[in-house]
């Protein structure tokens, strides 16, 4: 068993840092450590800033994507194209498409994708809502910007079938071989795709 | 310990941020979980899709430990089944049953007859009893939704006896006839002829000929694939998910909604 190095609230401090995605028990050691040094150039700012976000940070009612208003700055932005909706399967991918600046259009945010072994069902997804978005007008395209697995896509399909009464068109993300990719190191399918979803050049 | 198997992926469950948790369906060790280190690398991520066939080798200190797989993959499906919502939901009806079979007890039947069932849901294979498959604008051969439901039903009937639920559809419970068995009895799971069982026909449960393998050629109508779900759907309800405490999967919900609609 280790011996404790350092203060209570130091170790719980680490102990927290050592939750955080990319930060093991050794780097968030480091991680405290440095924080602790530069206190007032470091720690006391962001403790301020983690007491903001706890305070202001909330999920949009409108599309699920988090932020500190409600709606959020994507579901207000007057230059978006308010006919489109990517809709994606976590918070993450909505930064991803937005980092790639590819598309100026509203987003949704599902919360996951349907999973059997989680017991996750349509239910527990931000479907419905997204079904009622359409169904209030005004929305001409629904873009489905699942991953593609075999989870997301059957998320997908779920997701078609509940907006095939509404006179929304429904397309997906193109798969196949990505840029970087070695054509030698794809997998059979991917090419199959690939081939399929080939476009004039 | 360690030993080299053939298996279909049922699914896999994060562990830490670059690994899984892989559940494998295997020939000879039964479905077995282990650690796939760097599971959800770009790699290995692909390969590890519900649906593909690896070649796994599974090492462990002891034998009650979790282990760790290495995989290398044999059949990649998913990115086929992922185009056909029929196959899709297939798919993932059958891997979540799958997933409820004890680990580590061999059944080696299910696993072939899994890899079968994949191999004709990916259209890469004609099913044995003849099933058209016809190709679609795609360019792949993917069956309809009803012969996918009858081909459903068959791999479900084969898991409920795996799960120590099996039917008895060999002769009828009334008149031991081997023939023309067009009912089951929803309390015992005994296949009924169709003359004995017509005056209890709104109480029994149909049973089309087809999944039993008894078809003339022709494709399987969507009443066949929609009785064939419900049939084996009211045995799992029974024995498999409620006493779980589970819901029936949604996929299969999906499936047996896309059979409806194709009856229409």
């Amino acid at each position: 068993m280790t011996r404790a190095t350092a203060g209570p609230e130091i170790e719980r401090l680490i102990q927290l840092l050592a939750r955080l995605p990319g930060l093991g028990p050794r780097s968030a050691r480091r991680a405290a450590l440095a924080l602790v040094k530069k206190k007032e150039l470091l720690l006391e700012p962001l403790a301020d800033a983690m007491a903001a976000a706890v305070e202001h940070v909330g999920t949009c009612s409108v599309c699920g994507n988090i932020d500190t208003t409600d709606p959020c700055t994507v579901c207000t932005d007057p230059t978006r194209d308010g006919s489109v909706i990517v809709v994606v399967e976590d918070v993450s991918d909505l930064w991803a498409l937005e980092r790639a600046g590819a598309i100026r259009a509203r987003y949704h945010v599902l919360g996951g994708t349907l999973n059997p072994l989680d017991g996750i069902g349509p239910d527990d997804l931000s479907i419905e809502p997204l079904v009622a978005r359409c169904a209030a007008g005004g929305v001409a395209e629904v873009i489905l910007a699942v991953n593609a697995t075999v989870d997301g896509q059957t998320t997908a399909h779920v997701v078609t079938d509940r907006l095939s009464h509404l006179p929304v068109r429904v397309s997906r993300l193109a798969h196949g071989v990505p840029v970087g990719g070695e054509l030698d190191y794809l997998d059979e399918g991917t090419l199959a795709a690939a081939i399929r979803a080939r476009t004039p050049f | 310990m360690e030993w080299t198997d053939q298996g279909v992926v049922l699914g896999t469950r994060r562990q830490g941020e670059g690994h899984l948790v892989l559940d494998l369906l295997t020939a000879r060790h039964g479905r077995h979980l282990g650690l796939v280190r760097g599971g959800r690398s770009r790699r290995l991520a692909a390969a590890l899709q519900p649906g593909n066939s690896l070649r796994a080798t599974w090492r462990a200190r002891l034998d009650e430990q979790l282990g760790h797989f290495q995989v290398e993959p044999v059949t990649e499906r998913a990115a086929r089944l992922i185009a056909e919502p029929s196959a899709l939901f297939a798919l993932q009806a059958l891997a979540t049953l799958a997933r409820l079979l004890p680990e580590r007890d061999p059944h080696p039947e299910i696993h072939a007859a899994f890899e079968a069932v994949l191999d004709v849901l990916a259209g890469i294979a004609r099913d044995s009893a003849g099933m058209a498959a016809p190709p679609s604008a795609g360019g792949n051969s993917f069956l309809g939704a009803p012969a996918t439901a009858l081909l459903v039903a068959r791999m479900e009937l084969g898991l409920l006896e795996a799960l120590g639920f099996g039917l008895d559809l060999s002769a009828c419970a009334l008149s031991g006839a081997r023939d023309d068995l067009a009912f089951v009895s929803p309390k015992s799971g005994r296949a009924v002829a169709a003359g004995p069982g017509a005056p209890y026909a709104d109480r029994l449960l149909r049973l089309p000929p087809a999944l039993l393998g008894r078809q003339d050629g022709a494709d399987p109508s969507p009443a066949d694939g929609r009785d064939a779900l419900r049939l084996t759907g009211h045995f799992l309800d029974r024995h498999v998910f409620l006493s779980r405490g589970l819901a029936v999967p949604a996929a299969r919900v999906q499936l047996l909604a896309l059979v409806e609609r194709a009856e229409r």
